[in-house]
């Protein structure tokens, strides 16, 4: 599409084109991943050692007895393995270890994974989506305001809430698709755009007296009404269970439909849709409005879910994270739903770190976006994991035996 | 090709240059062991002047500051030696195409190149400027150069080659001498007798069926590219639309199935006026069409074949049931599509983009000729297609013709136009300049593309 866009060809896999191979097909792109995680951990690591107190302290005693070099060096390693250790371990406990460390996993995924989906079903269709931040932004305003001003009966007061924040949120994408569709303005730029514009809308409102919670100075809320939070099972509130269920609608949406087969078709070879009868513009409008009541069903997950409320920093950064998450996942919904499970994870997990070993929470983002740097550029994985050296010296011992053949 | 132009590394096998084994790396190996290559798509770049584009890569300097008098100089030298006659100074986006690639060959050249390889050359060109690079060939062969000359058109190789290598499939099947007729060349090419000229009868022509009147279109840039064209295509005839690339075929094509609005004029089908219609209305009114270029809009490269099968199908409902679509039905259809066409695929779930261009274009044509249509407009249909699809390509043309359809057929092939047409309009700088009868002379034909009317011609008008 645009040089400033990463070509969705190049991030979504072949649709189901290449199903009938199967596994092995993406097993190429599991490595990668695979191998993108692990490298990401292990700069991770370095980072941990050299930021750890007592490896700081070995080296300044190593620094200050260059004699005794291989004493201190020795202390230098343990302490490096040691902060590493305690750090990773801390690390899965707060993500695995007990039930609330799993709830929390899960309950940090669930928007991840709505959001992505949004971001995902973008891509596909040639839409690179920065705006899920903002469109957030919107629906948690929606869902609030329904959620705390209004005096309604149980089922319908959640029903209520959550449509507001849907049709916010997709209002606030559709308008991205309207604008690209009706002027061909890139929806890189307007999405950022429509962040700063929905960011502030939502200081704006939260400084009303209408949206401040009485007795606070905060820019807080007043707490949604009890009927209309998403109901908890085992502690668990509805959110994984709907990112999944979002999940197989987008793979229906994608596979199964005319619109997904339309969105396809734009995001792989416009011209080719436009000349086949479809109606670009559509698609567009379409997509985002889909994409952004996505991510207005993400945010009502924490309004009405999680903090039961919205105050300034509601949405945190879940709307940039989706985007790290639908290129981790490759904009497919499995992927996605796997990609928010990882970095939920390590939300949860990152906590953990600093609870228990003391290590800085920032750690985890400097992971997050070194996975999906590494992702990015799968040819510098593959060279730092050696694999091309090798396959090009098995290729070249091929060529010389062949050679040696045919001179035989 | 690109192999031996260091593009891609063979995965088995040697190559050796004067008798040694080498292996390139890249393009810059393959120059630095003299080999030059000039690409069936111009690798040039069009802000540059010629001297620019011919120093591109091996940048003559005096010190930090290029040394554009010497890269002149050498190509002023080059052109006169070859006899290529290109002007130094001249921006590549003012030349045309044929000295574009001029351009092309003196790049090879002062790279010192031994060997030059030439991708199908001549695809761009008008018969005139075929000749004047054939002349150049036989100069730069005259004068020591080896020349490998990528062709699919039999006229040519047979006019300029001193042998010939048939490849078919990956594999040299034979090897022919210059004085092999066409049709032995056909043969090996595809593997069985083919037959070079479509069998058809006379055409039994109905009542017009699209007609476009003083149609007048402007391209997104703002030129005004077709000039007040009017033609009639006839149930039950080929038209064919002969011109050389650029000349106003390719808008005007567009404008009839809506993908530009034309800027005056009426389109009528059946005597409605569809000139406001878009692409999805033209296609339901009983528009085929067959794009010119299939990888720029006639297939989708990631899509499946099945896929692509219904590209512009899906809609109906024997494909779709509200919003899903009918897996099993796509299905069913792709599988009738490649047995009745004979498109070979490993299978309906292939990717289009991994087939090869005469399999693609079959995709295209088959889903193109599944549905009842009014007029079939062929833009290019056999374009980088080998001679076995050729002929049967245009097999379903003229059988679609006997069927009663109105087809339009846009070509730059002198060749398809002859085979095909009933009429041929020919357009020259944004209008018809003339329809004439298929019997008339390639000379008069190759004259028209060029702009110039011939005497016999202006006697007649």
């Amino acid at each position: 599409m645009t040089a400033m866009s990463p070509t969705p060809e190049t991030l979504a896999p072949e649709p189901e084109g290449k199903a009938a191979n199967g596994l092995q097909a993406w097993l190429p792109t599991v490595r990668d991943t695979a191998l993108a995680i692990l490298l990401a951990l292990i700069v991770g690591a370095v980072l941990i050692a050299i930021s750890d107190e007592d490896v700081i302290n070995s080296l300044e005693d190593l620094f200050a007895h260059p004699g005794s070099f291989f004493v201190y060096a020795g202390d230098v390693v343990r302490h490096s393995f040691g902060a590493v250790f305690d750090a990773y371990k801390a690390l899965l406990d707060g993500a695995f270890g007990s039930g609330s460390a799993l709830r929390r996993t899960l309950e940090r995924s669930a928007p991840l994974i709505c959001a992505g989906l949004g971001v995902a079903l973008a891509f596909r269709a040639g839409l690179f989506n920065i705006g899920a931040q903002g469109q957030m932004l919107v629906g948690a305003l929606a869902a609030g305001y329904v959620g705390f001003t209004f005096d309604m009966p149980p089922v319908i007061h959640l029903g209520a809430a959550l449509a507001a924040a849907l049709i916010a949120s997709s209002l606030w994408g559709g308008i991205v698709g309207l604008l690209k569709a009706r002027t061909g303005a890139h929806e890189v730029i307007t999405t950022i755009m429509l962040n700063f514009v929905g960011r502030f809308t939502v200081l704006y409102f939260l400084a009303k007296e209408s949206f401040q919670r009485p007795g606070s100075d905060n820019l807080l809320s007043p707490p949604v009404d009890d009927d209309a939070t998403f109901p908890t099972v085992f502690g668990l509130h509805l959110g994984i269970p709907l990112a999944i269920l979002a999940a197989g609608g987008v793979w229906w949406l994608l596979e199964r439909s005319r619109l997904g087969f339309e969105m396809r078709a734009v995001g792989a070879n416009p011209e080719a849709a436009r000349t086949a009868g479809m109606s670009i513009g559509k698609v567009y409008v379409l997509t985002m409005a889909i994409t952004g009541a996505l991510s207005g069903l993400a945010i009502s997950m924490t309004v009405l879910g999680l903090h039961q409320s919205i105050t300034d920093q509601v949405v945190g950064s879940v709307g940039f994270d989706a985007i790290t998450v639908a290129l981790l996942g490759r904009a497919t919904p499995h992927g996605t739903v796997l990609a928010g499970l990882l970095f939920g994870a390590l939300s949860a997990g990152g906590l953990g770190m600093q609870t228990q070993a003391g290590v800085p929470p920032e750690l985890i983002n400097v992971v997050q976006a070194l996975i999906v740097l590494f992702v990015a550029a799968p040819a510098l994985v593959r060279g730092l994991a050696r694999l091309e050296r090798r396959k090009k010296k098995a290729d070249k011992a091929k060529a010389a035996r062949t050679g040696q053949e045919v001179a035989a | 090709m690109n192999m031996l132009y260091g593009l891609l590394t063979p995965t088995e096998g040697e190559i050796r240059l004067d008798g040694e084994v080498v292996s390139f790396d890249g393009p810059g190996d393959a120059l630095a062991a003299g080999i030059g290559m000039v690409h069936q798509h111009f690798m040039l770049v069009p802000v540059f002047t010629v001297a620019e584009n011919v120093m591109l890569g091996h940048e003559p300097t005096r010190g930090p500051v290029l040394n554009r008098a010497k890269a002149r100089e050498q190509v002023r030298e080059l052109s006169e030696r070859y006899n290529l006659k290109v002007d130094p100074d001249a921006l590549v986006e003012t030349l045309p195409v044929g000295v574009q690639q001029r351009v092309e060959i003196v790049k090879a050249l002062a790279s010192h190149a031994k060997i030059l390889i030439l991708d199908e050359p001549t695809a761009v060109l008008t018969p005139q400027e075929i000749d004047e690079l054939m002349a150049i060939m036989r100069e730069l062969k005259a004068q020591g150069t080896s020349i490998i000359f990528i062709t699919h058109k039999l006229r040519e190789v047979k006019a300029v080659a001193d042998r010939i290598s048939v490849i078919r499939r990956g594999k040299v099947v034979g090897t022919a001498e210059p004085t092999a007729s066409e049709t032995e060349l056909a043969e090996l090419m595809v593997g069985r007798a083919v037959s070079l000229t479509v069998a058809k009868d006379a055409p039994t022509v109905g009542e017009p069926v699209l007609r476009g009147t003083g149609i007048s279109v402007v391209d997104p840039r703002g030129h005004l590219v077709v000039k007040d064209v009017s033609f009639e295509a006839r149930a039950g005839e080929v038209l064919g639309i002969a011109g050389v690339q650029g000349n106003g075929q390719t808008e005007l094509i567009k404008s009839l199935l809506g993908l530009l609005r034309p800027a005056a004029g009426t389109i009528t089908l059946d005597g409605q006026d569809i000139s406001r219609y878009g692409p999805r209305q033209s296609l339901e009114a009983g528009i085929g069409f067959i794009p010119e270029d299939r990888s720029h809009d006639g297939y989708v490269g990631p899509f499946s074949v099945r896929e692509n099968l219904v590209l512009d199908l899906y809609r109906s409902d024997e494909f779709s049931r509200g919003p899903a679509l009918k897996l099993g039905a796509i299905a069913d259809n792709a599988e009738a599509r490649i047995q009745e066409f004979d498109i070979r695929t490993e299978s309906a779930e292939t990717p289009v983009a991994s087939l090869s261009g005469g399999n693609q274009q079959k995709v295209v044509v088959a889903r193109e000729f599944s549905r009842p249509l009014k007029v079939l407009i062929a833009s290019q249909p056999t374009r980088g297609v080998d001679v076995g699809s050729i002929e049967f390509i245009h097999k379903r043309i003229i059988a679609e013709r006997d069927h009663g359809t109105a087809i339009i057929v846009v070509s730059t092939e002198l060749e398809e136009i002859y085979a095909l047409s009933d009429r041929i309009a020919v357009m020259y700088d944004g209008r018809i300049v003339a329809t004439v009868p298929p019997d008339t002379p390639r000379q008069e034909l190759g004259l028209l593309m060029a702009g110039a009317v011939p005497d016999s011609m202006e006697a007649a008008q």
